[in-house]
């Protein structure tokens, strides 16, 4: 899929009637296509090419790539930074940002600087707790919360005001996310709260890890009897596990994880365990993807993200649609040239 | 007083009334303390409202008490100081990410919220806390709102 007005890298696309943001996520999931995005790992790097090797991998595979912010509590290179890097050469990133390190006025700040390099999608998290990575002294800020950041920054984009009230002369045209974990107590709440965030703001949701099906369909069919998702895109997350000792590694240590034991006895049932991680996650995608208000799927491979493009192609939720990257239409070219 | 929060939350239906009887109380007494001046009244209501409210909900004296609206349990106590509802974080036992000898505020606003007239309020999307009401008297703060919005009915 071609957009008539793509964009050179640099320039931005216009804004379509009826979105809020320029960028391609949203034209994607407002088209109806089924919406692929991933994990970008920031690198422990001031090199900008440990983050261009990391955002190649997933050419032609994804609709966006989320930049996360010192995602697990652990110290690595900003989102921001990475954004405008990303941004640079034409990606669509999707900034994530938690309210975990910064204040409200660091926080709009980012948002107005991130809109001005082109970022056009803004995920809205409070942030795992200090505690879960690698500066457990740090102070947390929690200044705002997820639902007082999509607020606030909707307030900047369609009133055009800081926090303060002060005025903002060219607004920052942003697609709004945040996140909804359907697979940690209190479940009957966890519906409530998504109508919360979708009355702050939010335009789509990635999820967690999603492994247990089941609890997740139960999620959607309560969203749906409240009529949430016609107000939302759900993008559900979903990883490869390299093995059964990862998975009881990150189930036990990495916060808001949930995998149920069945999961773990497959993975440790099978002879090539990397290899049927990658295959639970290919089936998961394609079940996920048949769910009734499912508008795309978050891929997080951590430390696998060379598997990915694998996992997207035999998934085959793309349905032969390649998304853009730097360079794709020059290929495209060349490729029915030289036919 | 750990164990007296989780008391308070089941017990988050009489508070609530107790808290509705309160507030009628204080505004009917509004000309009075308008009289001596709020200013002067701030410093020992705030301190009365810090023993009272620190005994029984571990309160942190944001100044902008939304009990009524979480159950009866302090979200200030949630070491995220969320104001809209549990993280993704929440254990599975229903315990908190960062403290996991405690319960989960958020699972106990959820119960307590349950058992209120008041059930609903728990949608409401909270402001962000305004953090130069720290120490403040959050009874005062109320009466002062209630007054205000009275004023001009009365004109």
């Amino acid at each position: 899929m071609i957009f008539h007005d793509e964009p050179i890298p640099g320039e931005m696309l216009p804004i379509l009637p009826g979105h809020t943001s320029a960028g391609r996520l949203e034209r994607v999931l407002r088209a109806g296509h089924f919406a692929v995005t991933s994990e970008l790992a920031p690198p422990d790097s001031a090199d900008p090419q440990d983050v261009y090797k990391r955002a190649h991998v997933f050419d032609g595979f994804v609709d966006g790539m989320n930049a996360t912010d010192g995602s697990g509590a652990n110290c690595h290179m900003s989102s921001v930074g990475m954004c405008a890097l990303l941004t640079r050469i034409g990606y669509a990133p999707i900034m994530q940002i938690s309210c975990r390190d910064k204040n409200r006025i660091a926080i709009q700040g980012d948002v107005l600087g991130g809109a001005a390099m082109g970022v056009s999608n803004m995920l809205c998290l409070t942030g795992d707790g200090v505690q879960a990575g690698d500066h457990p002294q740090a102070k947390p800020v929690f200044d705002l919360d997820c639902m007082s950041l999509l607020e606030t920054i909707r307030g900047m984009r369609d009133k055009g005001e800081f926090l303060s009230g002060r005025s903002i002369s060219s607004p920052p045209k942003v697609f709004l996310g945040a996140a909804s974990n359907p697979f940690a107590p209190p479940f009957d709440f966890r519906p409530y709260r998504l109508a919360k965030k979708i009355a702050a703001g939010a335009q789509f949701i990635q999820t967690n890890y999603c492994f247990d099906v089941p609890r997740f369909k139960e999620f959607m069919t309560r969203s749906r009897d409240m009529g949430l998702l016609d107000k939302i895109f759900i993008l559900p997350g979903v990883g490869p596990m390299a093995s059964a000792k990862t998975a009881t590694w990150i189930r036990k240590n990495v916060p808001g994880i949930h995998i149920p034991d069945s999961v773990i006895e497959r993975l440790a049932g099978a002879s090539d365990q990397k290899k049927e991680g990658q295959e639970l996650c290919v089936e998961l995608i394609q079940q996920l993807s048949e769910i009734e208000g499912v508008s795309g799927i978050h891929v997080m491979a951590y430390r696998q993200e060379t598997s990915v493009a694998d996992i997207i192609k035999r998934s085959g939720v793309l349905q032969g649609r390649t998304p853009w990257f730097p360079g794709r239409d020059q290929q495209h070219l060349q490729e029915s040239t030289a036919k | 007083m750990y164990r007296m929060r989780l008391w308070a939350v089941k017990h988050a239906r009489a508070f609530e009334v107790i808290y509705n009887a309160l507030e009628k109380l204080l505004v009917k007494l509004h000309p009075l303390m308008a009289k001596i001046g709020y200013s002067r009244l701030e410093k020992p209501i705030a301190a009365i409202e810090k023993l009272c409210k620190g005994v029984l909900f571990d309160c942190r004296m944001c100044g902008q008490c939304a009990l009524s609206s979480t159950g009866m349990s302090c979200s200030m106590n949630c070491p995220k100081n969320l104001r809209n509802g549990p993280c993704g974080g929440v254990r599975a036992n229903g315990h908190c990410e960062v403290e996991p000898n405690m319960r989960c505020v958020w699972i106990e606003a959820w119960q307590g919220s349950q058992k209120m007239r008041a059930a609903n309020h728990i949608f409401t999307v909270q402001l962000p806390v305004n953090k130069s009401l720290q120490g403040r008297s959050a009874w005062l703060a109320r009466v002062k709102e209630i007054v205000q919005y009275q004023e001009p009915k009365v004109k």
